[in-house]
């Protein structure tokens, strides 16, 4: 049945994991206290190739996550891996180079694998605490269900706006053409709402294009219009106009919402994987110099 | 006095395809006697054309020529083909032939006997023969409906011209062929409505099976069925000239108002001449048969039965048994056609005797076999594997090597037949068809076991029933503790073939046995064939869960009396069986399906349980609380066996051991409710898992919606370990307390998919996987009756490059189904076939998609797992 990531096997490898730190740990202190702790001992030698192993290993998850034959272990079991020991590649990495940093290429690798740790902890984060609050957002319903709905408010608004007055027409037409949801990276992650209305009335302060987040200017709207209905019928048309627009903005803040969680749960992933690559090369590059300046 | 010198050695009357080619055979004798001599045989036809029913048939119906297994044996030449091109074919052959061939001559009487029979026409006259074959099949006179209002006006039994009919809503009782023929032909140009009374179109041939499911299926035939449905009353039309006919069907009765209703039932033998001309029925119904000889004579010696009345209502059939009993009159000894088929069947066993003898001895032997006409039994035996045991491995071999060379011999044959009737063929100048030229079907021959070897092991899953005729199996229970022999004329199986659930203890064959392992589809088609034949079997069924569950101790024989009193019942989807709050009487034994148990709490109903096929419910009543404390509800279409008070206490004053089975089963049930009762959250989850189809699954797969960050590993996965096309829709499917359940193969406990398959392509692995196999035609009958939408019609997905040149290169659409994929031509020539869900059945760590999910909210569950899953919660 459904286990957590983190506890998955009765947390089989946060216990690896502190036990390498621990093993880890004791290599260190085992360097002779006459000489600076560096790299270049021997412990420093093989401190520096298991977090080289781990590195690439936990890169790794990547081909593994796709290789959708093998039966090494499950995804689950290989993440949840590659959460405790990722947290542990660094401190691991860290007792390698004797905290001796400075401006350089073998810096730059443990600055790299910072940058991959931390991200890979939002990730974690994410991963662990967004699901539950995408489902309180999007409630039994699905995101199509929800976009079902604002089609339905939508072609409903339009059908009735037709036998309002122009100006009604003009401003509940444009609110509904002009509704933005999603958008760029940054749309996404922050959830701006740069919805928009035309108000053709508007003419005389500047542009009739004025700001509509969420909905608030066509909500307004109709609340104001209703008093001043004349016809027959035309009330009745105003409240269900108003009483739609209402249901409108908490499905578009529900679908915002929405939006706004699923970048938050996958968009992490553009800066981890880009700077996994980056580590890989500097790391090449650190292992490759070392050898070479020996 | 003319008449007086009409004297025949044969008269057959009816010039259908039974009639014309025993014509066709006299003639032949007649011809090699030197044909210049007066015809020693006369075929009378009632009508002015001859096979009367194959006229009737609708313009350009194409006529089949079931079963494919079945050689033809007759001077006349049949295959698949259109009507007009049979009818020509044959209308050349009665010339040719020189058949003697009298029309518009009905016989109204037939007296005497062999050596003499008198046969009085119609106009009159009166003409002599030595031996009498009576043909006249089944067609002429229709079975009715006998439901209130039948004769209305409304109703009719034949359909001459569908053409006749336009823009009008016609109901076709019926699930036979010709009902089918109707229904597809009227739909050209009227809305039709199909009821059948079964719920799969068991008894119709491949052909239109395919063609009526595809019909149902098409967006662009106005054409519903009603499954499990039947007429209860008709009334008569309106000013509009509609009637409205009350159907009753699974979930309802519902009014339907129609122009005409069209009743297929099949035909019923004219018994009142039949029996004028001294022949007895065996019994009173009116679709009784009457009881021939192996050579089709009746019991007035010298007259002869064949065709339709004669239990063989098959074209082929008929026309061989026309050819056969010619022969058989002119003391020829020829076997059936059949007799090669089941002869293979029984080529290893260690017998001297022929076929018709080790027929006859096991239906004699198999009390439930008996009642069956020898004809259904062959067929039987036929779709049927029979199977031996040997003591030893040198047994075996020589046993398995018998039957392959039987199997060798037959193939050879085949394949001699076919080339002879090619070249006849091209001989006579005909177009060659696919279907003339394809490989005859696999012969099949007795299947060779060693003793001790196992049948079927506790949780596989299959459905065959078997048949001991020899010998003897042994039983074992689920947990191994207990063992049953069974002897010659019992059987076992039947649990798994009522419930489709996994077997529920192992079978080991003994020494020296002979079983007869009955396919599912077989089985059901006997089923659906006869009634007294299904209340049989039923009782001998009822009679066994009886044993199985209450007194396992005892013989068969000690429960009989108590298996009368208990009644079955089923219930359709949603119906309710008990209500909470009122007295109950009885307890329910599951035979199939699945019935959720629920409690009214303040404000709503909570789901408080479920009980499945093999398990009961409601023996509290019996058990000292008659009030009900929950209201019970089929789940999935069920059927229960239900058990009264009395019968209850008889059963356990039988084997007062099982009390105390009974009691912990009941304590195990009782905490489960009370569980579910204390966490009215669980309950309305559990009503949820329930309404999407769970409670009839075996192995679904649902998601936690709060773990999982829809990464689509899981569809990509699928998508990957089938040919590039998931099988899985994550988005869709409906969810309720983070609980989702995607659209994705449930493996039902009787697959939907599976009925009506024409090609048997979807089958059931032992370890409860549904799939479908390559033979696969692509008619969408399995997509059309999966409730759950599991199956799609796909194309074999284009290849993509591997995994590393996406990854490093950008080439193709990276892992998983490729949405802009376009298939390429060999995929579009073969055509878009069923896929769905197998479960990874050929994977080694199970299935792909649960295994790649990432951070585990992907699990597959059976229902027994519900409890689990709400304890987590």
């Amino acid at each position: 049945m459904h286990q957590h990531l983190l506890s998955y096997r009765r947390r089989r490898y946060l216990r690896l994991s502190l036990g390498l730190l621990v093993a880890s740990l004791l290599i260190y202190f085992s360097q002779a206290p006459t000489l600076p702790r560096n790299g270049g001992s021997w412990q420093g030698y093989t401190l520096g190739g298991v977090a080289t192993a781990m590195i690439l290993w936990l890169a790794w998850l990547g081909l593994r996550k796709r290789s959708y034959r093998s039966s090494l272990g499950t995804v689950q079991g290989w993440t949840s891996a590659h959460v405790w020991l990722g947290l542990s590649v660094l401190p691991i990495a860290a007792l390698h180079g004797a905290f001796q940093f400075g401006w350089n290429v073998h810096t730059l690798a443990f600055v790299l694998l910072t940058a991959v740790v931390l991200s890979g902890i939002y990730g974690m984060f994410a991963y662990l605490t967004l699901p539950q609050r995408l489902v309180r957002v999007h409630g039994d319903q699905s995101r199509a269900d929800w976009l079902t709905e604002l089609n339905a408010i939508d072609a409903r608004l339009r059908e009735l706006a037709v036998d309002a007055d122009a100006r009604t027409q003009a401003i509940v037409e444009s609110a509904v053409d002009r509704t933005s949801l999603g958008g760029g990276v940054l749309a996404q992650w922050f959830g701006f709402d740069r919805s928009r209305v035309l108000d053709p009335a508007a003419a005389g302060q500047g542009s009739r294009l004025l700001g509509n987040r969420g909905q608030q200017r066509l909500i307004d709207f109709l609340a104001a219009r209703i008093p001043l209905a004349e016809q027959r019928g035309e009330v009745a048309m105003l409240q269900e106009l108003l009483a739609l627009a209402g249901r409108r903005r908490r499905v578009l803040d529900t679908l915002r919402k929405g939006v706004r969680l699923n970048a938050r749960i996958k968009l992490w992933l553009v800066l981890h994987i880009p700077l996994t690559l980056g580590l890989l090369s500097a790391l090449t590059v650190h292992i490759l110099v070392v050898f070479l300046y020996w | 006095m003319v008449a007086a010198a009409e004297i025949y050695e044969i008269a057959i009357i009816g010039s259908g395809p039974a009639g014309l080619s025993a014509a066709a055979r006299a003639a032949e004798i007649d011809q090699r006697a030197g044909g210049g001599s007066a015809p020693s045989h006369l075929l009378l036809e009632a009508h002015s054309e001859f096979a009367k029913t194959i006229h009737r048939y609708q313009k350009g119906k194409f006529v089949m020529d079931e079963p494919g297994f079945l050689d033809l044996r007759s001077p006349l030449r049949f295959r698949a083909g259109l009507r007009e091109a049979i009818l020509d074919h044959w209308r050349r052959d009665i010339e040719a032939k020189h058949i003697h061939l009298r029309y518009q001559a009905e016989v109204v009487a037939v007296s005497g006997q062999r050596g003499d029979f008198v046969l009085r026409l119609k106009d009159g006259a009166e003409l002599h023969a030595r031996q009498v074959v009576l043909a006249i099949g089944l067609e002429g006179n229709p079975q009715k409906m006998g439901v209130p209002g039948e004769d209305c006006g409304l109703v009719q039994y034949q359909l001459d011209d569908p053409a006749a009919y336009r823009n009008e809503v016609i109901m076709v009782v019926g699930a036979g062929d010709s009902a089918i023929e109707n229904a597809i032909a009227l739909a050209r140009q009227n809305a039709v409505i199909i009821v059948n009374r079964r719920d799969e179109f068991s008894r119709a041939k491949a052909g239109n099976l395919n063609a009526i499911l595809a019909a149902i299926n098409s967006k662009s035939v106005d054409l519903q069925c009603y499954y499990a449905s039947s007429v209860k009353s008709i009334k008569p039309a309106g000013a509009d000239g509609m009637g409205c006919v009350h159907l009753s069907t699974p979930e309802a009765v519902k009014p339907i108002r129609c122009h005409r209703l069209i009743a297929r039932l099949g035909g019923v033998p004219p018994r009142r001449f039949v029996e004028s001309c001294g022949v007895v029925f065996p019994s009173a119904r009116p679709d009784a048969l009457p009881q021939l000889s192996p050579r089709y004579e009746s019991n007035v010696p010298g007259l002869y039965i064949v065709g339709s009345l004669a239990g063989y209502p098959l074209i082929k059939q008929a026309m061989n048994q026309g050819q056969d009993v010619v022969d058989y009159i002119h003391g020829v000894a020829v076997e059936p056609v059949d007799h090669a088929l089941l002869a293979l069947q029984f080529a290893a066993l260690p017998y001297a005797a022929g076929v018709d003898d080790i027929l006859a001895l096991y239906q004699q032997r198999i009390p439930m076999f008996r009642r069956m006409n020898t004809l259904a039994f062959r067929e039987l035996v036929i779709e049927s594997r029979v199977l031996m045991s040997t003591p030893d491995a040198e047994a075996q071999a020589s046993a398995q090597a018998k039957s392959e060379q039987a199997v060798k011999r037959r193939a050879e044959a085949q394949r001699t037949r076919q080339r002879a009737q090619l070249a006849q063929l091209k001989a006579a100048g005909e177009a060659l068809t696919d279907a003339d030229a394809a490989p005859p079907p696999a012969p099949k021959a007795t299947s060779v076991l060693r003793q001790e070897d196992f049948l079927f092991r506790s949780g596989e899953y299959s459905n065959t029933f078997f048949t001991i005729v020899e010998g003897e199996v042994t039983i074992i229970s689920e947990d191994g503790s207990k063992r049953f022999v069974l002897g010659p004329g019992q059987f076992f199986g039947e649990m798994s073939l009522i419930s489709g659930r996994p077997r529920r203890g192992s079978a080991q064959i003994g020494a020296e046995t002979i079983l007869i392992e009955t396919p599912r589809r077989s089985m059901l088609k006997l089923l659906n064939s006869n009634d007294e034949v299904r209340a049989g079997i039923d009782w001998v069924f009822i009679v066994r869960a009886l044993q199985q569950h209450f007194a396992p101790g005892l013989p068969m024989a000690a429960l009989r009396e108590i298996a009368q009193r208990v009644t079955t019942r089923s219930y359709a989807t949603g119906e309710q069986i008990y209500h909470e709050g009122e007295t109950g009487d009885c307890l329910h034994l599951i035979r199939s399906g699945t019935v959720a148990l629920f409690r009214q709490t303040a404000k709503v109903e909570v789901a408080v349980g479920h009980v499945h096929s093999g398990q009961i419910f409601g023996q509290l009543a019996l058990m000292g609380d008659p009030l009900r404390r929950e209201t019970t509800r089929a789940a999935v279409p069920v059927e229960t066996i239900a058990l009264k008070g009395p019968e209850f206490l008889a059963l356990l004053k039988k084997d007062p051991q099982r009390i105390a089975v009974l009691q912990q089963n009941t304590t195990v049930q009782l905490e489960q409710i009370s569980q579910l009762a204390s966490q009215p959250e669980g309950g309305h989850l559990v009503s949820f898992l329930m309404h999407q189809g769970l409670g009839e699954a075996t192995n679904a797969i649902i998601i936690d919606e709060s773990l999982c960050v829809g990464c689509d590993n899981c569809e990509r996965a699928c998508a990957e370990t089938h040919g590039g096309r998931s099988r899985l829709d994550r988005k869709a499917g409906a969810s309720y307390a983070s609980v989702h359940v995607p659209i994705s193969c449930r493996h039902c406990e009787q697959p939907h998919c599976m009925k009506d398959c024409p090609v048997d392509a979807i089958h059931r692995a032992p370890s409860g996987e549904v799939f479908i196999d390559h033979s696969c035609i692509g008619c969408g009958n399995c997509q059309s009756n999966c409730p759950y939408s599991a199956i799609r019609m796909a194309y074999d997905a284009p290849a993509k490059p591997g995994l590393l040149s996406w990854l490093l290169l950008g080439l193709g659409a990276g892992p998983g189904e490729d949405p802009h994929g376009v298939p390429d031509q060999a995929a579009k020539a073969k055509g878009k076939k069923a896929v769905k869900c197998d479960a990874c059945m050929d994977l080694p760590g199970g299935p792909a998609c649960v295994r790649a999910c990432p951070t585990g909210a992907a699990v597959r569950i059976g229902p027994e797992q519900f409890s689990e899953l709400i304890a987590r919660r």
